[in-house]
Order: C-alpha cells, then structure tokens, then sequence
C-alpha cells in the first residue's frame, strides 16, 4: 500500500508541476518598457507612470553595491536585486491607481510609487 | 538595530514556525534531531551559496531564475510534506500502538524523516537566502559601524528560533494520541499555502496567465505583510489578494492529499489483523 501510495504522490505531484508550467510566457505585443534606478538607497524617480490596460516591463536597476528586494504586494511582486544589477518585472495590464513598491531592505528610504493612468 | 530585527524576523518567521510543526510532527522518532538539524544545516549552506550567485540567479531563465527556483523549491516542499501525511494516515496508528507499548518512548521504525529534513532544508534556503543578502549588504555598505544593525540581525535570527521552540512545545501540550492528527492536518495546510505561493511566482515570472484574477481584497483588514498576516500565510496560506489559480491549487493540494490519506489508510480489517 505505502509504496502504491508514494507512486501515486509522486505522479500527483509530477501532473500538477506540469498543469502549472503548461502557461505560455505571453510577449505583449503593446508592452510599455520601465526603468527605475535605486541609488542611495532610493528610487529614482520615485513616482513614475504608466498607461492603464497594457503589459508592463519594469527593469530595476539597483546600482547601489548591496543588494534590494523590490517588493510590491499591490503589484505582486517580490525579487531580489543584487548589487549593481537589475532585476526586470513582467506586470499584467492594471487599473489606474497608485501602487506602492519598496525596498524591502532599506524601507525607511527606498520607496516609490507607480501611477497608472 | 531594530529596524534589521524586525526585517530578519519576518523572513525568517516561515521557516521557524516550519521547524516547529515538523518536530512535533516526528516527537518519537529516533534520530531525528539529526535529521532536522542537517535539515537546517543543509538549509543555511544552501542559502549562503545561493546568495553568492544571486545576480547570475536572477538573470537566468530571460530574468526569472529567482521566480521559477522559489516555484520549485516549493513545489518540492509540497511533495515532500504530502508524502509524510500520506505515510503517516497509513503508519500512524502502528506508531501510536508502539509508543503506547513502548511507554512513549522514543519509536526506533523507519519514518519519513528524509521528507521532513528536505521540506526545513528548502524552507531554510528560500528564506535564508534573502538573510544571507541583507546581512552581507550591511557589513559590505557600513563596515565597522554596521555592527548593531548585524548585531540586529543576529537577533531577528535568534527570535525566528524562538517561534520554533514556541510552536514545538505549544504541540506537545496536546495529548500524544491526538498529536499526529493535528500535525497532519497543519502539515495539510502548510503544504496548500505553499502550493498557492508557488503559484504567485509563476505569475509572476508569467509562466502562468490563466485565472489572474484577484478572488478578493482583504489587504485593509489583515494585510499579509503584518506579523499576524506573516503567520497566517504559513499556518493556513493567507493571502491578502489571492488571484484565480492560487486559490484553485490551494484547494486542489487539500483534495489531492486528503484522497491519497484516504486510499492510503489502513482498514479496520488491516489494523486488527496487524496488531
């Protein structure tokens, strides 16, 4: 039983990884190219926009020589950045607003906001 | 000082209540301070070379190493804690009759120790990975004078231990005969919540699309970021805004291993005959 059992978790598990990984990266056909700089531990700029409804590629360049975790619950994302690297976000299409991001290692100063409009 | 407390401390929150379940969960298993401290050990090697190849990570995979590595590492963890639960509804009353025999001694049969030292070793690497960096941030950028903010970190590290040995002997409060039960069924959702995390880094490295939906918004109410919010995400799989297909594989998991215990348990004919 126990080693039918184990078989039978293993292609479980074997058929839900190959469920989740069918999705195709999807290369947006409108998609808009941003960059933010962390510098100092801040953003620079620290507000940038971006139209409503499109695909977002978000670059992250951490030229600071320590590393950041770029997170953004609004924008569900969290990654870290190395130092002096950068880091790129694929962001589905949104709805205007202003979502917040952060660095998660310096919060005091590194912090910034998307504005869709 | 405080500040690298407290960051350290979140990250390391997960791991730590992780560690706590899954000693309880092997009370009288022979060996298995062994096992979860190599777990452990194994776990914070991991992260340290990790983190010294964070930039050629993150870069891999058109710039989503980082994200499909988490997926993995979790989808592992899921496999590794459905196995244990799934051995256990098979097992588990064969353990209870011999630690009854036994006096609630320590019970020498095999187990599914190796399941559990990989599901800490990866909640140890994910989590100590992002530790790793942090710290190494601080003495690279501040030299000397980073000594309290490592000192800080040091001590997030210290509290995150603590929420192990809290959970641990807050579950050995329960009477033993019920122990396993209620291990099983926090290992159940342990293992849902991190299928559904799983999920949220393929969104985000868009190797899944379908169902992005956002079932809800409760971020105003209990925001995941916050230290309750933190526990429950790793106790239960809260999430503030879970999209479509997180909640499809947290319930999903919860299905799945409860069919796989239920075809795996021992009939009332097995278990008589056995004793």
């Amino acid at each position: 039983m126990s080693m039918v059992s184990k078989r039978a978790a293993a292609l479980m598990a074997f058929s839900v990884l190959l469920f989740c990984c069918y999705g195709v990266p999807q290369a947006g056909a409108q998609e808009v190219a941003l960059t933010i700089t962390i510098k100092n531990h801040r953003f620079q700029p620290a507000e940038i926009k971006a139209p409503a409804g499109k695909p977002i590629k978000l670059t992250v360049k951490n030229e600071d020589p320590t590393p950041e975790e770029f997170e953004s619950k609004a924008l569900r994302v969290e990654k870290v950045i190395a130092g002096n690297s950068e880091g790129v976000f694929n962001l589905r299409p949104l709805q205007p607003g202003r979502y917040r991001f952060v660095g998660e290692y310096n919060e005091a100063t590194a912090q910034g906001h998307l504005v869709v409009e | 000082m405080l500040a690298a407390l407290i960051i350290v401390f979140r990250e390391v929150i997960e791991a730590g209540l992780i560690i706590g379940i899954v000693l309880a969960a092997t009370r009288v298993v022979a060996y298995r301070g062994w096992w979860i401290g190599g777990g452990v050990a194994a776990g914070t090697l991991g992260a340290c070379i990790i983190a010294v190849f964070a930039g050629a990570l993150t870069a891999a995979f058109a710039g989503f190493g980082q994200e499909l590595f988490n997926a993995a590492i979790l989808g592992v963890a899921v496999m590794m804690l459905t196995w244990h639960n799934v051995w256990m509804a098979s097992h588990g009353s064969e353990i209870v009759a011999e630690m009854k025999a036994a006096g609630e001694a320590v019970v020498t049969g095999k187990s599914t120790l190796l399941a559990l030292a990989v599901v800490v070793g990866v909640a140890v690497l994910r989590e100590g990975f992002e530790v790793v960096l942090f710290l190494y941030g601080i003495i690279a950028a501040e030299g000397g004078q980073g000594t309290g903010v490592f000192i800080g970190g040091l001590a997030g590290l210290a509290l995150g231990a603590a929420v192990s040995a809290l959970t641990y002997f807050g579950l050995l409060k329960i009477p033993s005969r019920y122990l396993f039960a209620v291990t099983s069924v926090m290992i159940a959702f342990l293992a849902a919540g991190l299928a559904a995390q799983a999920i949220a880094f393929l969104e985000q490295a868009n190797a899944i699309t379908v169902l992005g939906n956002i079932l809800w918004d409760s971020s105003d109410i209990l925001s995941d970021t916050s230290l309750l919010g933190r526990i429950l995400h790793t106790l239960i799989g809260y999430t503030d805004r879970p999209t479509g297909m997180q909640g499809l594989a947290y319930l999903a998991t919860l299905a799945v291993m409860y069919g796989l215990m239920k075809v795996a348990a021992p009939t009332r004919q097995e278990v008589s005959y056995r004793r």
